[in-house]
């Protein structure tokens, strides 16, 4: 009973600071603390659901009954404790972030802001703990909707065309593939519930398992496989924090967190094993996975870059599940905290950067390393986690990854993962090289002197270093010290994950 | 069984409408017939409530009027499928009558507002006729008279076209009604009965005459013109685009559904599913419903005026329902009731909202509401929620409707028809997010007078309409087991 209150408060704790946030709109600085304070006490409650999760228990809530048979249920059980806590405590993070950001760049409507942000977290944390594919898809459409608002916060015309293709493409795929694999699923098995080992064996044939594999993929737009990726960029429109927290890690991790469900606990592991002579879904995957990371080596914008990578991530987490066996599972999960820290130090620095210096391209930043030499060092940290080099908590999942499937005995995806990293060198180590090497092209912008932007809420200037504000800089830090955090301490997140996979 | 004045209560409901209509002529006072037609309206909710619950717990109830038995005088029947249909046009007539007053003042010239009300009243004793009436003959009385009298209210609306928007729905619900009048004529002439029970008992025995498919054909294209099915809807979205606000409020959450019962009766309450192994109307209606929902859904796309484009929806919306029929099972009659009710306050908080725009600047064209997400927040909110639903987001009653649609489609195996529910739903999306963005991404022309939200009056009866999208979008109890209930009997009404 307290453990389901628990589950219940995780979920209210983000709407009520929504509520909070209205009432408190006067006053940024009380609103700003309302967010803070909400999002600690989330992280807090959800933390307090580990133990519990570690020692094997599932705690359970059902709410309502909304046709018969099927319940409105949230249950924890690891892989969603794992993303829960991944949402909820980089949240933390984002929102020390965000202040510094919203006001360092002046922008407009920040209540609505925070108040859909908000939301967002609470149906993030609704995706995590969801006991059945129904109420899982339930947050996961309401994450389409209360984050529209926010990739369209500009209200300019290229943020209503970029909202267009993001709502087109979430909703479009999510009602028009996924809810109908949802109610044929229903229709076949009886059953929504998330169970260990899935509930299709033996209840449909290859091919329809196939077709219902199908739907599914690429029903979760959100883990945004090709040809549906389009949504991902589009977002990119956004505020840098909504890049940062949402389309690095709730959002995204969302979609692949679903992907994960839906193999683990739909199909089941050893189904999908057993039909994998024509999975199809490794090869979309691992295809996603190259296409993206060349399609990133063209970007000069560095939040496209950064977009079309995280593209190309996913699909590392995609291909961990397809490839159907318990180090796939174990690697893919990890990814999703371990990329979820890599990337949102990245957005981190490009929202720095583009607040600071005025730049968004990356052929602008010349040197740009020498003036701010905090972000760009967090810059080179989170790349290094994304490659996957030691001593950052990428390498972890990477090597998962790869051991994986070495075991499925798909050395071909060994050489993607390979080819792949490589190609993770070569977009983000320019980006870090150019601003520390490179000399300083002289400045076509006049932005650069303007010295009246200077002060806290705008930015940090010692001498020749004109940093990010401070804001920006503490939650830079906190995030790439987690990716080093992450590496020392892997083992808790095995140990975690450890059941579902049939890992010792 | 009831006993006292509560064994009445069935007339009551009709009657007390019926009586309310004269003394608001008397009285000839815009606010004292509006107070009269608000207690009637609430007095039927409280009825038609009272009446639910005991068929729920008691089995239908059967009223003869002036006490003649059955075959002879008119009997009123209250079973659950009629009784949830009274629930949905009482509170869809009581939540419009709160709203009323304020929006009728600017609608309607002041010396006819109690017309309007008169006419009001004498469309909700129509409707409630329809539902209760165990007579194939008295449902025509009783459609004529609230026909006659919403031709009436559509032709109050402020713009001219509003007289021929009525002359159109008044030629072709003449034709509905006489279709249908010829249909029970004929059916009378082979069982020599009008009583809906004496003339199922009767029907095997005639059911594969010429005369009964020819009146079969009759009665399905007469109500089929009433409610708005695909290709009878023409003049469905100008009655609707040109009727007062409120009218089309009201119309469009119940008359539509009214007529969808009327069908449902006559093909299930008299010929039975037999019929459907004589004539191939199921697979018209499938047909025809598949052709609605996509072809009005992308007609709404191109609509300039709110008002119509949520025409066109509602002419797509019954097409759900006609789906829903033409599948012949439980799970897809449950889909067509439940769908009557969700639609019904999915288009009551929609038009409710289009009233209050409309109230505060005038007009109802997309263009026009450019930057009414500032300028009225609480209306717009309300509109975005009620669109949500008529989407299909979960968590609201669109989704419900939609889930045990492609449920039964999937029982079916009918592939095909699922991806079309689901391709017009995501038009839904497209035609919906037009208004959505004018609302919030653009901004009020340059000089435009300020505006405030609309006062509360107009706002709880909206919010109500809102918010009980998704009370029961996740509180499915009552409505599921009640339309599962009556989808259950009218099937079991086979022989």
């Amino acid at each position: 009973m307290m453990l389901s209150n628990t589950i219940l408060w995780a979920i209210s704790i983000p709407l009520l600071g929504s509520i909070g946030i209205l009432i408190t709109r006067k006053i940024p600085n009380l609103r700003e603390t309302v967010t803070l304070t909400t999002a600690v006490i989330l992280f807090l409650v959800v933390s307090t659901l580990v133990p519990t999760v570690m020692a094997g228990e599932r705690p359970s809530v059902t709410l309502l009954e909304l046709v018969p048979g099927l319940n409105i249920n949230f249950t924890v059980e690891p892989l969603g404790m794992l993303f829960g806590l991944v949402a909820s405590g980089l949240w933390i993070i984002n929102s020390i972030y965000s202040i510094g950001y919203m006001r360092g760049h002046n922008e407009k409507n920040q209540t609505r802001f925070y108040f859909f942000f908000a939301i967002a977290l609470a149906s993030a944390v609704g995706v995590a703990f969801a006991g059945n594919m129904l109420t899982l898809f339930f947050c996961y459409e309401i994450l389409t909707l209360c984050t529209f608002p926010l990739v369209t916060h500009s209200g300019k015309p290229e943020a209503v065309r970029s909202g267009r293709i993001y709502l087109g493409i979430l909703l479009g795929t999510s009602v028009g593939l996924q809810l109908v694999a949802i109610i044929w699923t229903w229709n076949v098995t009886g059953t929504l519930d998330f169970t260990e080992g899935g509930v299709l064996e033996g209840k449909v044939s290859a091919t329809v398992i196939s077709v219902l594999l199908f739907l599914y993929m690429y029903g979760i737009g959100k883990a945004a496989l090709m040809p549906i990726h389009r949504w991902l960029p589009a977002a990119m429109v956004a505020p840098t924090p909504v890049s940062a927290l949402l389309h690095a890690v709730a959002v995204v991790k969302a979609g692949v967190f679903t992907v994960l469900k839906v193999i683990i606990y739909i199909f089941g592991v050893d189904t999908l094993a057993c039909i994998s002579e024509d999975n199809w879904l490794m090869y979309i995957a691992a295809f996603t996975l190259i296409a993206s990371s060349c399609v990133a080596l063209t970007k000069d914008n560095l939040k496209a870059r950064l977009a079309y990578s995280t593209i190309s991530q996913l699909s590392y987490i995609v291909l961990g599940a397809a490839l159907a066996n318990g180090l796939g599972i174990m690697g893919g999960s990890m990814h999703i905290a371990m990329h979820a820290f890599g990337k949102i130090t990245l957005f981190f620095c490009a929202g720095a950067i583009m607040v600071a210096s005025h730049k968004t391209e990356i052929s602008e930043m010349d040197g740009l390393g020498k003036v701010m030499p905090i972000t760009f060092i967090a810059f080179l940290i989170g790349s290094l986690s994304v490659i996957g080099l030691p001593p950052l908590g990428g390498s972890w999942s990477k090597w998962y990854l790869m051991l994986s499937s070495a075991d499925a005995g798909y050395t071909i995806f060994l050489l993607v993962f390979m080819v792949s990293s490589l190609l993770n060198i070569a977009y983000l180590m320019p980006i870090v090289a150019r601003g520390f090497f490179s000399n300083p092209k002289p400045s076509k912008n006049s932005h650069d002197d303007h010295s009246e932007n200077i002060g806290f809420w705008h930015g940090l200037q010692i001498g020749t270093i004109k940093e990010a504000p401070p804001f920006c800089l503490l939650a830079m830090t906190l995030s790439s010290l987690g990716c080093i955090v992450l590496f020392v301490y892997a083992d808790y997140i095995y140990q975690l994950l450890a059941p579902i996979t049939g890992l010792k | 069984m009831l006993s006292g004045l509560s064994s009445h209560l069935p007339v009551i409901l009709v009657v007390l409408p019926l009586i309310a209509a004269p003394i608001c002529v008397i009285f000839r006072s815009a606010s004292l017939a509006w107070l009269i037609a608000l207690i009637a309206s609430w007095l039927c909710l409280g009825i038609s409530i009272f009446l639910l619950e005991q068929v729920i717990s008691n089995g239908p109830i059967s009223y003869l009027l002036g006490n003649w038995p059955a075959p002879w005088g008119i009997e009123y029947k209250v079973d659950v499928l009629s009784a949830f249909v009274m629930l949905i046009v009482t509170s869809i007539g009581a939540i419009v009558m709160v709203f009323a007053p304020k929006s009728v003042q600017i609608e309607i010239p002041s010396d006819r507002t109690y017309l309007f009300y008169t006419m009001y009243l004498l469309t909700f004793a129509g409707l409630l006729g329809i539902t209760i009436t165990a007579d194939a003959f008295n449902l025509f009385v009783f459609l004529e008279i609230s026909s006659l009298s919403s031709y009436v209210l559509i032709s109050l609306g402020a713009q001219r076209n509003a007289l021929t928007a009525a002359l159109r729905y008044l030629i072709l619900g003449t034709v509905g009604a006489t279709f249908y009048i010829i249909g029970v004529g004929l059916m009378y002439q082979m069982t020599g009965t009008l009583n809906i029970s004496d003339l199922a008992e009767r029907m095997p025995d005639v059911a594969s005459t010429k005369t009964i498919l020819i009146a079969v054909g009759f009665i399905t294209v007469g109500i089929g013109l009433k409610l708005g099915l695909f290709p009878l809807h023409v003049w469905l979205p100008n009655a609707y685009a040109y009727a007062p606000s409120v009218v089309t409020a009201f119309l469009a959450a119940t008359a539509t559904k009214v007529a969808v019962y009327a069908l449902l009766r006559v093909y299930f309450s008299i010929f039975g599913i037999n019929l459907f192994s004589a004539l191939p109307i199921a697979e018209v209606l499938l047909i025809l419903g598949l052709i609605a929902i996509i072809s009005m859904s992308t007609v709404a796309i191109y609509q300039n005026n709110a008002k119509r484009l949520l025409a066109y929806s509602s002419v797509a919306q019954v097409g759900y329902m006609v789906i829903g029929i033409g599948m012949l099972t439980i799970t897809g009659l449950t889909a067509t009731i439940l769908h009557l009710f969700n639609h019904a306050v999915i288009k009551g908080a929609l038009f409710l909202a289009l009233a209050a725009v409309f109230y505060r600047i005038k007009s109802v064209k997309v263009e026009d509401m450019a930057g009414l997400g500032k300028a009225m927040p609480y209306t717009m909110a309300a509109f975005v929620a009620a669109g949500f639903s008529l989407i299909g987001v979960p968590s609201t009653v669109g989704f419900i409707s939609k889930w045990y649609l492609i449920l039964g489609a999937l029982d079916k195996d009918w592939w095909l028809v699922a991806i079309l529910i689901v391709v017009s739903s995501l038009l839904a999306v497209i035609y919906f997010w037009k208004v959505i963005e004018y609302a919030y991404f653009k901004n009020r022309p340059d000089g435009a007078t300020e505006i405030r939200d609309v006062p509360l009056s107009m706002l709880i009866p909206i919010w109500v309409m809102v918010g009980s999208n998704f009370y029961f979008g996740l509180n499915t109890n009552f409505t599921i087991s009640a339309a599962m209930k009556a989808a259950t009997s009218l099937i079991g009404d086979a022989p």
